[in-house]
């Protein structure tokens, strides 16, 4: 992007009629590392990449819980996420306290986009550098939504954010027909597989790597490394008894298939979508 | 003239009556709470009477919250003011949660209970609480305050308008000799959990009998490593 003379206050329309230092925000947002969330009937799932600043640190954390309704995964300025989180965790409590009743998620959504909005409309401020995925569940369902820097909110079947995150994307409307039906298992297993398609090249492991899952009568909890690891281990087994499959030509049916659609001569379970990463179309 | 002069009877001066409150924000709901704390368990106890002045409102009343997995509180007196106290604490949890990504334990509650209450000072919630639980060693602990936060850890405590009554009692059955004659015990009862709950049982069918604001129902919570258990016992209902 290349610099404007309408673009150093976010106070200051650009004769296109756009706010560049909104729109450099969204670009914050882009810059950091996926994020990724999907949906069924029963459970809404997040998963993030996990990218640490050098090999001697620690990941940063970009899966919040914020009720035991609702959890967020974030991508950008995660220092600003942070931030966020703790407006809507004690937006939360102040509603449950007041009405003894979990804070329908739409709800919470709109309060943040709002928040979000003030910083576009004053010139003392800048716009917050981060994009949140909030899932969570209430009366309706469970929901997935997704918080723009804009003030911006829309809600998704599945959806992902961050740099690389068009490969997930990808995958996801590849497959976002069948979530509605699949198991909290598939879904996580769907989850894991759209980060792995974020990382490209990079070796999945539960070090780079965070799930979390909120459902109905079950409250938000991010997965710990172990149970992570065995999900993208099973990911490993599965892509190898797809392939043993198409090389012997049966059809088994496996736990980790989930319905396909008639995409050419592609493998047509979760684990073994392709032969190779490169052959992703990016 | 000489009227000015002369030293006149200001009101300030004259004995003042103080009219008699016609309204007070308070109200006593009675009831009586009792907490032993034994080696690796702790009871909690209260009726289930709640009254006003000399009638009942109900025979079916919890005066018992949970706050934590390992934290019970108890609280007889005004019980409006009683639950707003439980849901201030109850939110004060779970922003600890969010901030530690663990519970707090009983006596970081004891003393968040304690600060909780003497916020209030100079509008008091009208609470008589016994706070009940396991300590981060698993020991069973108990911590007895008055209305503005005062608080002590002890062995076994009582609360309410059986107070009185029960006190004694416990003091007769769980108190330790003096250090001068024997050397200072543990602050935990050395009863098993089941001889607690008995005696528990037995002090609040004594003090149903002469508190007229105790009876109906006791509820009985019982913490201890494997959880936390629930017993109900009837009272005399009269």
């Amino acid at each position: 992007m290349f610099r404007n003379q309408y673009d150093t206050d976010v106070t200051t329309w650009s004769p296109a009629g756009r706010l560049h230092q909104v729109e450099y925000a969204m670009e914050a947002v882009k810059q950091g590392s996926a994020a990724i969330g999907l949906r069924s009937k029963t459970h809404v799932v997040l998963a993030t990449v996990n990218k640490a600043s050098s090999e001697l640190s620690a990941h940063q954390k970009k899966l919040f819980k914020i009720d035991n309704h609702i959890g967020i995964a974030m991508a950008g300025l995660t220092a600003d996420g942070r931030v966020l989180s703790r407006y809507m965790r004690s937006e939360c409590i102040n509603h449950h306290f007041v009405f003894e009743s979990p804070l329908p998620v739409g709800r919470l959504v709109v309060q943040v986009a709002d928040k979000a909005q003030v910083c576009t409309q004053r010139s003392w401020k800048r716009p917050y550098g981060v994009g949140l995925l909030v899932a969570g569940l209430d009366e309706t369902g469970p929901h997935l939504y997704q918080n723009c820097p804009s003030g911006n909110y829309s809600e998704y079947q599945a959806f992902a954010i961050g740099s690389r995150s068009q490969a997930a994307k990808t995958y996801l409307e590849r497959k976002f027909e069948t979530f509605m039906e699949c198991t909290k298992e598939e879904l996580i297993r769907h989850a894991v597989f759209a980060v792995k398609e974020s990382l490209q090249e990079e070796e999945l492991s539960s070090g780079n790597c965070g799930v979390a899952v909120v459902g109905i009568d079950e409250p938000f909890v991010v997965l710990d490394p172990k149970t992570l690891q065995s999900y993208i281990e099973s990911l490993e087994t599965g892509k190898e008894e797809q392939q043993t499959m198409e090389e012997t030509g049966t059809d088994d049916r496996q736990s980790l298939q989930v319905q396909h659609e008639g995409t050419g001569s592609r493998g047509i379970s979760v684990g073994a979508g392709d032969d190779s990463p490169t052959d992703m179309e990016t | 003239m000489s009227m000015m002069f002369a030293p006149r009877l200001t009101e300030a001066a004259a004995p003042t009556t103080h009219a008699a409150p016609t309204w007070s924000p308070y109200d006593n709901n009675g009831g009586t709470c009792v907490a032993i704390a034994g080696e690796d368990y702790c009871v909690i106890a209260a009726d289930t009477r709640m009254s006003t002045g000399f009638s009942i409102l109900t025979r079916n009343y919890s005066k018992i919250h949970q706050i934590t997995d390992k934290s019970v509180l108890a609280s007889s007196g005004f019980q409006a003011d009683i639950r707003a106290l439980q849901k201030n604490l109850d939110a004060r949890h779970q922003i600890y949660q969010h901030q530690h990504s663990k519970q707090m334990s009983c006596p970081a509650m004891a003393q968040l209970l304690s600060n909780t209450l003497y916020y209030k000072r100079f509008f008091p919630y009208y609470a008589f609480n016994v706070l009940g639980g396991l300590d981060s060693e698993g020991r069973g602990c108990v911590y007895t305050y008055d209305a503005v936060g005062s608080y002590e850890r002890s062995g076994y405590s009582s609360q309410g308008t059986g107070m009185q009554l029960i006190m004694p009692v416990l003091d007769n059955q769980l108190k330790s000799a003096s250090p001068l004659v024997l050397p200072l015990r543990q602050s935990t009862t050395p009863l098993s959990e089941v001889e607690a709950v008995d005696l528990v049982k037995d002090t609040f069918a004594s003090a149903a009998e002469r508190d007229i604001y105790t009876g109906d129902g006791v509820e009985i919570v019982i913490v201890n490593r494997d959880g936390i258990r629930h017993e109900l016992m009837d009272l005399k209902r009269d």
